[in-house]
């Protein structure tokens, strides 16, 4: 038995300290719910930098936009996200326990066992939660109202899923894999159990991950071990991993079952086939996307001189192709420089030079291409959850 | 297994003010149980009755909130009028 704490204790209280509403926090707020723009603050959590705060129970926590100049998201700066309490685990009592077939008994591992039996692997992935954006959809739609923050970029590293299922003696009629966090239920609600198809499961990026960016994860970030899918939305990369549970049919919990899902087809196959119903489909590929980073909208920029703006790109694993942007309202397109490629599941930053050469406002709007040919709608895919926010980005500055 | 449950509330969370009115006290006591009520407040003014009887109801359905029908009506109410 696993001793579980949570988190949820006084030295919290006494880290997090309310600070002043500042710029960051209206610059999504024009499309954000009033609601929402009202209770969110800049709040610190125990070793995290201000962030904007949108719940603080379970804690949700979005990353400014000016924080993504790096090509890896600070620790401290990264989004916090969770559906109940956070687990605060001893690494000395922690083991994952595998199943490794319907009907076979757990195997369990220490985290010395996995570090002695496996090679460590690394890579480089965006981590985006399904909601990211969520607060911009029109109609307004319930849930977590976030902004463009819930995401980042970071350097994973832990050993291979694939290594642990096979070494644990995998079974050749599994389906899917499901992962349990240490994370319960509120109540009697469901448990937070997520399920991937076997394909996934056995892709050689797909990690259990000790590390972030070079450090031990935090307890906000699922110490001390999480699933890392690259390519496929935060909702899969299960934190304070407990448990893995090889399936030979479709795993039926609320969260696959219920939420995290997509009307059928709306956004193309899933790729989660044992998931798909008549209606609907689980969330998986994260969407091709762009982000103007800075200078932050709404800023004036100098007439007859050169601004730069940055910029982020990523989509779900085919890598970006290109990023054009356009002063005109779409009417033409002109191509982004894109800066260094650190692999097809990152983030990639762009610049985009302008020299206004009269005064006033003017939009500037950035779409990103992927490999695989997809770019960004010009409005939003309405859907039930609000998942999958990918709409162009328009963005006024004033020249003066 | 019997996992104890923190009831602890964040002090920072105790500054979130809801609007005054009959069945404030329910959600407070009623919907504190599992989080922060600033999830009312994020998710306003664009919930209509039938959004938070939705919301109201999944809470107990399917996350287990121990909310009588009586008391689930006066949440309704209240989050209707005022948010």
């Amino acid at each position: 038995m696993h001793r579980r704490r949570f988190i949820f204790d006084s030295s919290v209280v006494l880290a997090s300290t309310l600070l002043p509403t500042s710029r960051v926090l209206a610059a999504a707020g024009d499309d954000l719910p009033a609601g929402t723009v009202a209770s969110s603050s800049m709040h610190v959590l125990a070793g995290k930098r201000p962030l904007i705060k949108r719940t603080f129970r379970p804690p949700n926590y979005e990353t400014p936009v000016e924080l993504f100049r790096q090509d890896y998201t600070p620790n401290d700066a990264f989004y916090v996200r969770w559906h109940t309490a956070v687990p605060d685990i001893e690494r000395s009592d922690w083991r994952l326990r595998v199943t490794a077939s319907p009907s076979g008994s757990p195997r369990e591992y220490t985290h010395a066992d996995l570090l002695q039996k496996f090679r460590l692997h690394e890579v480089a992935a965006v981590n985006q939660c399904s909601g990211n954006r969520r607060g911009l959809f029109r109609p307004h739609v319930p849930g977590v109202q976030w902004g463009y923050g819930a995401m980042g970029n970071a350097l994973w590293r832990g050993v291979r899923l694939k290594d642990v299922l096979e070494d644990a003696g995998l079974d050749r009629n599994a389906l899917e894999i499901a992962a349990n966090g240490a994370d319960a239920p509120m109540l009697s609600g469901p448990d937070f159990i997520k399920s991937l198809p076997v394909g996934k499961a056995l892709d050689a990026d797909t990690l259990i991950a000790f590390e972030m960016n070079g450090e031990p994860l935090s307890n906000w970030h699922g110490f001390p071990a999480r699933l890392v899918v690259p390519g496929w939305t935060a909702t899969y990369w299960v934190k304070a991993l407990m448990e893995l549970n090889v399936l030979s049919r479709p795993f039926d919990g609320f969260w696959m079952k219920t939420g995290y899902r997509v009307p059928r087809d709306l956004f193309g196959p899933s790729g989660f086939e044992s998931q798909d119903t008549d209606q609907s489909s689980a969330i998986t590929a994260i969407r091709v996307n762009s982000l103007i980073v800075g200078p932050a909208p709404g800023a004036t920029v100098p007439v007859g001189a050169r601004t730069e703006l940055l910029g982020i790109a990523w989509d779900g694993g085919s890598g970006i192709q290109r990023v054009e942007v356009s002063l005109d309202k779409g009417a033409s397109w002109r191509e982004a420089a894109l800066e260094r490629d650190r692999g097809r599941y990152a983030w990639r930053h762009w610049r985009f030079a302008v020299e206004p050469a009269q005064r006033g406002a003017f939009t500037l709007m950035a779409r990103a291409r992927a490999r695989d040919g997809s770019t960004q709608p010009e409005t939003l895919i309405a859907n039930p959850a609000g998942y999958h926010h990918n709409v162009v980005q328009k963005v006024e500055y004033l020249a003066a | 297994m019997l996992l104890a449950f923190p009831l602890t509330i964040f002090a920072d969370e105790t500054g979130i003010v809801l609007a005054e009115g009959e069945g404030r006290n329910q959600v407070q006591a009623l919907c504190s149980m599992c989080h922060s009520v600033d999830y009312i407040v994020m998710n306003s003014p664009f919930m209509d009755a039938a959004g938070w009887e939705k919301s109201v109801r999944k809470m107990i359905t399917v996350m287990g909130a121990p909310i009588s029908d009586a008391d689930a009506a006066v949440i309704v109410r209240y989050l209707s009028t005022h948010y």
